[in-house]
């Protein structure tokens, strides 16, 4: 389960502090699906990553499954991102230079999975994804869709339990659109935790419940019904 | 997937940027090793040179005043021959060789020269002056001479000659100077009278155009008994390697012959000294610079790396990479390019040298393998040491900031 208690995100950056984040508290249990609306600057993407704890907060406590995730030391922190938490981006952050099963093998790497295990899964992934004939490509030869279909899959590999999410259709049309956020509620389906920051009402009303965030503070919590 | 892959295949998508940045580090590790290859055989020519004159350290008797090295053995003063035992018989490092001398004025049909008792052996192997005699031989040790060619022995003549010379100088036999030879108009096989005594003319020294063409050269010890001294002599000749008179050799001949004065000749050896000298500090120079130019931009260019790929590394961190992984990540990278660099300016470095030595320094120069070594070496130093900040900077990065989109 993730959870958070009374977190609060202050910036001090070269003038008056910012807050980002105001005594946010919110439960997320296993299996949940819950979409993130709120106007730019409100502090969606920070919220975001303080639950991946990409983003240490000013005060306050996260936590992933009762461990406190701001206790841990960063690399601790990164070990368990890796094993508990797949990442999907808005501009889907390939690493340009690789081809798309290098892509998705990265993860299984950095997990400590080599030899032809970690090629085998790659490959099984990205044909799960409909990229079997695009293996070798680079990002730079793929379609929007395509590239974020192969970030799905990198965000697949370590099969994690909690799927954070950034604005996912944010680059696409509409139908790779859908395409994706079938995919997203296949992967709830599956038992995975889904959260997933959006500024598109039709996407967000895809999740079980939906947070709004005004000015860093949780305004209201909508429950909406899936599919 | 493997780091290795990861590193390298970064390596090649930025290919123009990688060789922008190891410019200077190439251009460095080429211009030094350049420099180092030609300076060492040129530093060998040089040696070559220096030995053709001679010895570059006397012992002479301890009141005597060194005027010259040439009339340094004229001085009437001398001292036990056994002194020479004392040397040759020491573990003194560098002694290349050692010549005896008892030198006697004289006059041979009314011209006057210089009888000079040698030691023939070693007297010989001192004297690169009289190549052409082929009595030039140098032994092990000193390694500051080339060989030279036309003394190379598989050439019938220079050993045939040399073996007449070396092996079979008895106590009747007799060198001749150039000009003493012109003057009595000697040759090969012919007798000459000194001192009462008759000498058969074993070979004609080349002109050498130092007093050595106004000398008869005979046995030591027959030299000895025609001047009525037993076992003295009043010079020795030392042929010492510049590098070790430099680490305080001549204190320790004198060390092993306190009743007797050492002393260099100076000008001999401080040429070599200065030539060595001037090469050590051009090197220097040219590492300061590669460290300096050459560290300056291979970190340049690895901040420039980072701040490019951090959106890269921050999803790296985002996928479960610690911050041991980004700095190893970066470090490999570093390493690449210091190997890279190193093997680069090495090859670069030793054409430069092929194709200019015989130029700019009018010598051959030959490919030295162990150089590679040393350019590698340096190369991957500067490289990791001026990559460790940026890749440092790498791994302390804020995932969050790198990820401003999210």
């Amino acid at each position: 389960m993730l959870r958070m208690e009374a977190v609060t995100k202050t910036y001090n950056h070269r003038g008056p502090a910012v807050t980002v984040l105001s005594d946010v508290s919110l439960e997320i249990h296993p299996g949940d699906f819950v979409s993130i609306v709120g106007p730019s600057g409100s502090g969606k993407s920070t919220l975001l990553l303080a639950l991946g704890g990409m983003l240490s907060p000013s005060s306050g406590i996260v936590e992933l499954d009762g461990e406190s995730l701001y206790e841990l030391s960063p690399d601790q922190r990164a070990e368990l991102r890796g094993r508990k938490i797949g990442f999907v981006f808005q501009t889907f952050n390939l690493v340009p230079y690789l081809s798309a099963v290098e892509n998705v093998q990265v993860p299984l790497f950095l997990g400590g999975i080599i030899g032809d295990e970690q090629k085998d899964r790659a490959v099984s992934l990205l044909e799960r994804l409909g990229l079997g004939d695009r293996l070798e490509h680079k990002p730079s030869q793929l379609s929007v869709g395509q590239q974020q279909r192969v970030a799905l899959a990198r965000m697949l590999a370590n099969d994690p339990s909690i799927i954070l999410a950034d604005e996912p259709t944010g680059s696409l049309d509409p139908a790779t659109s859908a395409q994706v956020m079938e995919f997203l509620v296949q992967m709830n389906q599956e038992g995975r935790t889904v959260v997933m920051v959006t500024h598109d009402p039709q996407v967000a009303r895809r999740a079980k419940r939906t947070l709004t965030l005004e000015n860093g503070r949780i305004c209201n919590e909508c429950e909406s019904q899936a599919g | 997937m493997k780091l290795t892959n990861l590193v390298w295949k970064e390596l090649f998508e930025r290919k123009s940027q990688v060789i922008t940045g190891l410019l200077a580090i190439l251009l460095g590790i080429t211009v030094i090793v350049a420099i180092k290859n030609i300076s060492y055989y040129s530093e060998k020519a040089v040696a070559q040179e220096l030995d053709a004159l001679g010895a570059n350290i006397l012992v002479l008797p301890k009141s005597v005043t060194l005027q010259n090295y040439y009339s340094a053995d004229m001085q009437g003063e001398e001292f036990p021959e056994e002194y020479v035992e004392r040397l040759s018989q020491s573990n003194l490092k560098g002694v290349d060789n050692l010549s005896p001398k008892l030198s006697l004025p004289t006059e041979v049909q009314g011209h006057k020269c210089t009888l000079t008792g040698i030691l023939p052996k070693s007297e010989f192997q001192a004297k690169a002056v009289w190549q052409m005699a082929g009595v030039f031989s140098r032994p092990e040790g000193c390694g500051t001479v080339v060989a030279i060619p036309c003394l190379t022995p598989d050439q019938p003549k220079e050993t045939l000659v040399r073996t007449r010379v070396i092996e079979t100088l008895t106590n009747t036999e007799a060198l001749v100077g150039a000009d003493v030879a012109s003057a009595l108009k000697v040759k090969a096989d012919d007798s000459i009278s000194v001192m009462g005594k008759t000498f058969s003319v074993a070979a004609i020294l080349p002109q050498t155009g130092t007093v050595d063409d106004s000398r008869i050269f005979a046995h030591l010890h027959t030299v000895q008994q025609l001047a009525g001294k037993n076992r003295v002599i009043n010079v020795i000749e030392i042929v010492g390697c510049c590098n070790q008179i430099l680490q305080g050799l001549v204190p320790k001949i004198n060390g092993l012959l306190p009743e007797a004065k050492v002393v260099t000749i100076a000008q001999v050896v401080d040429t070599q000294i200065k030539t060595n000298r001037m090469m050590a500090s051009l090197s220097m120079v040219f590492l300061a610079v590669i460290v300096l130019v050459g560290g300056a931009s291979i970190a340049n260019y690895m901040y420039g790396n980072v701040y490019e790929r951090r959106r890269e590394i921050g999803t790296l961190m985002a996928l479960g990479a610690d911050s041991r992984f980004v700095l190893k990540m970066f470090l490999f990278k570093a390493l690449l390019l210091g190997l890279a660099g190193g093997i680069a300016g090495y090859v670069l470095g030793t054409i430069l040298a092929l194709l200019l030595g015989p130029k700019v320094a009018g010598i051959s120069v030959l490919p030295m393998p162990t150089l590679i070594l040393w350019a590698i070496g340096i190369s991957v130093l500067i490289a990791l040491v001026a990559s460790y900040f940026p890749a440092r900077r790498a791994a302390r990065l804020d995932p969050f900031a790198t990820l401003q989109e999210v």
